[in-house]
């Protein structure tokens, strides 16, 4: 890692890992006995081990010239094994979350343990430290390829990807020890906020030096995608989390925003994380990795345009649909419910253009898993935007919101979705960058796949029944017109399902540590002579050659 | 800003920029001459090259 980084370059990482250090420090001293404290000490021992690493390598002769006939890899790498390591401790909270609704004894009586603090820690965790991390990896390697140029320089590709993994660590043991905004998808408290922000412009930065260095004059679509994901993020990060600190020395911050303007800001940030950090970024992987597995080009190009406008213009608009029947003025609620109805055109315009994309090859489908996971996420992206525009129908969403149907239509968006476009761009991109000419076994991606599909499965089926059920209990009258069940009722109701939910998501964790088996022993094989990519990757023929089909 | 003011700016302004940007970019993927831009760029990640051109 130090070693590819030049003279300058390894002496501009002391330079900010000993500013990082000395900001852990300001921190720890400020904070003394104040969570801020415990993270001040977390950052002063990042900074010191980042400090130590590049020291013990400093003298290591200087990357040669030859380094610039090929593209930066190691970032995207790294990026990989850190996103598989972030799955695995996001879906294992996750799942120990879903069986403390079944057994509540099992926070084991500690505050750290408690469901209002570890299930932060689930969504952040799949959310931040997988989806993040895979989206940083895939965006510097289709970035390098698409532009047919190499990143700009070795060491900010790093303290993109180092800097935002620390931020997800202050993030997840924050939560254990209670920090939090309260604030859904954005709890970070402001010191962490600010860190973001300053990786996150890196990133931008990053992405502007290497398209304004791209060979090929076209931008393509992928590109748009992953912009749009860093800059809109960017700007949600920003607005939502405008607050003032109790003191330097204090992890407490309260919001600039109070009352509806709070919420209302809230939810345009959550609704916008959903569009931006778990559609749009990951868009931009499939509109590049499912066309290289398929070996076709995409169904229609024109078709992608169109429908990355749309989907960046119309989600801006739908956050207000999280706040039916609440103080919101009703024409907000009114427009948000529209514009999110509207978003099934170009939602379903890129599901429908990926599948498109897959005829043809559905042979290719049908022998390979890779390929598989990205069809089925192709799926879940058409169904969950679907129940998603029906949700925010006001009157559906009097019977759904509050209940387990919202939980659902998160997690068939989530696993569905975004964890089967990532797991099939990994397997995709794996071998070609590590130069192997296959994953270590085909029979495992299997597994996985079939693991993955059939716990999303039982995982959306079990929170649909809760939630509908829930939703009706709530709803349903005596002929005296009183309340027909009490609230505990309901929850006494839903337990077969938590049950069930539980069981999902564990298939879908196992499903999970196979993946990480598989990929680590592909990294491990010996090094296969393999010159560029090759053999995973299929050829692509020429428009209007016919595919035969084995047996024809 | 006032609620009033919001309403008029949303039902007016806010109701014809996204109608006439719909259009230019319905317009921009369908033009005619764009339409060998757009095929190369979907041809052009495919095939086995894997380095930068220099």
């Amino acid at each position: 890692m130090i070693a590819q980084l030049t003279k300058s370059e390894r002496q501009l990482a002391l330079v900010i890992l000993l500013a990082i250090t000395i900001c852990g420090l300001a921190m720890g001293i400020a904070g003394r006995d104040d969570p801020l404290g415990v993270h001040g000490a977390i950052v002063i021992l990042a900074g010191l081990a980042g400090i130590f690493g590049v020291i013990y390598a400093y003298y290591e002769p200087e990357p040669s010239e030859a380094r610039l006939a090929l593209y930066y890899d190691d970032p995207s790498k790294v990026g990989i094994i850190l996103a598989m390591g972030w799955v695995l401790i996001g879906l294992f909270i996750g799942d120990w979350v879903a069986w403390q609704l079944v057994f509540p004894n099992l926070t084991f009586d500690a505050g750290w343990s408690s469901f209002g603090r570890i299930r932060p820690a689930h969504t952040s965790a799949v959310i931040f430290g997988f989806g993040g991390n895979a989206l940083i990896a895939t965006s510097f390697y289709v970035l390098q390829r698409t532009s047919r140029a190499r990143l700009p320089d070795q060491l900010s590709p790093w303290f993109v990807l180092l800097g935002y993994n620390l931020f997800c660590i202050i993030a997840a043991t924050g939560y254990l020890m209670g920090v939090t905004q309260s604030k859904e998808y954005a709890e970070p408290e402001w010191y962490a906020d600010i860190w973001l922000v300053v990786v996150w412009v890196a990133y931008f930065i990053i992405y502007l030096r290497t398209l304004v260095r791209r060979k090929e004059p076209h931008i393509y679509v992928s590109n748009w995608y992953y912009m749009a994901f860093i800059l809109v993020v960017a700007i949600l990060h920003i607005v939502n989390n405008l607050a003032v600190p109790v003191s330097w020395g204090h992890a407490k911050s309260y919001s600039a925003f109070s009352g509806v303007q709070d919420a209302m800001t809230q939810w345009w940030y959550g609704h916008n994380a959903v569009a931006f950090f778990l559609t749009s970024g990951f868009l931009g992987m499939m509109y590049y990795y499912m066309p290289i597995r398929a070996g076709r080009p995409i169904f229609s190009y024109r078709l992608s345009i169109i429908s990355f406008w749309g989907i960046t213009f119309m989600y801006m608009w739908a956050g207000s649909h999280h706040l039916h029947y609440t103080a919101l003025p009703q024409w907000v609620q009114t427009l948000g419910m529209t514009f999110s109805i509207m978003l099934l055109v170009p939602s379903w315009a890129s599901a429908g253009n990926a599948l498109l994309t897959l005829n043809g090859a559905w042979h290719k489908v049908r022998d390979d898993a890779t390929l598989r996971f990205m069809m089925v996420a192709a799926v879940f992206y058409g169904l969950s935007t679907f129940e998603g525009s029906f949700m925010a129908i006001r009157s559906v969403n009097s019977l759904s919101h509050y209940t387990d149907w919202t939980v659902g239509h998160v997690h068939a968006g989530a696993l569905g979705w975004v964890a089967m476009i990532t797991f099939g761009s990994i397997y995709a991109s794996v071998p070609w960058l590590w130069k192997r000419e296959r994953m270590y076994s085909d029979r495992l991606v299997e597994w996985h796949f079939w693991l993955a599909l059939s716990g999303t499965l039982v995982y959306v089926f079990a929170m649909w029944n809760s939630g509908i059920i829930q939703g009706l209990m709530w709803r349903t009258y005596t002929e005296s017109g009183t309340l027909a069940y009490s609230f505990v009722d309901s929850v006494a109701a839903m337990r077969p399902y938590y049950i069930a939910r539980a069981i999902g998501g564990l298939m879908f964790l196992s499903g999970a540590v196979i993946g990480c088996v598989n990929i680590w022993m592909t990294i491990r094989a010996a090094h296969q002579p393999a010159d560029e990519r090759l053999a995973d990757r299929p050829v692509p023929r020429p428009a209007g050659v016919p595919a035969f089909q084995p047996g024809e | 800003m006032e609620n009033d003011l919001t309403v008029w700016l949303s039902k007016s302004f806010g109701l014809f920029y996204l109608i006439a940007m719909s259009i230019g970019i319905v317009a921009y993927a369908y033009w005619p001459s764009n339409k060998k831009q757009f095929d190369d760029a979907a041809q052009s990640i495919l095939g086995n090259e894997d380095r930068p051109w220099r």
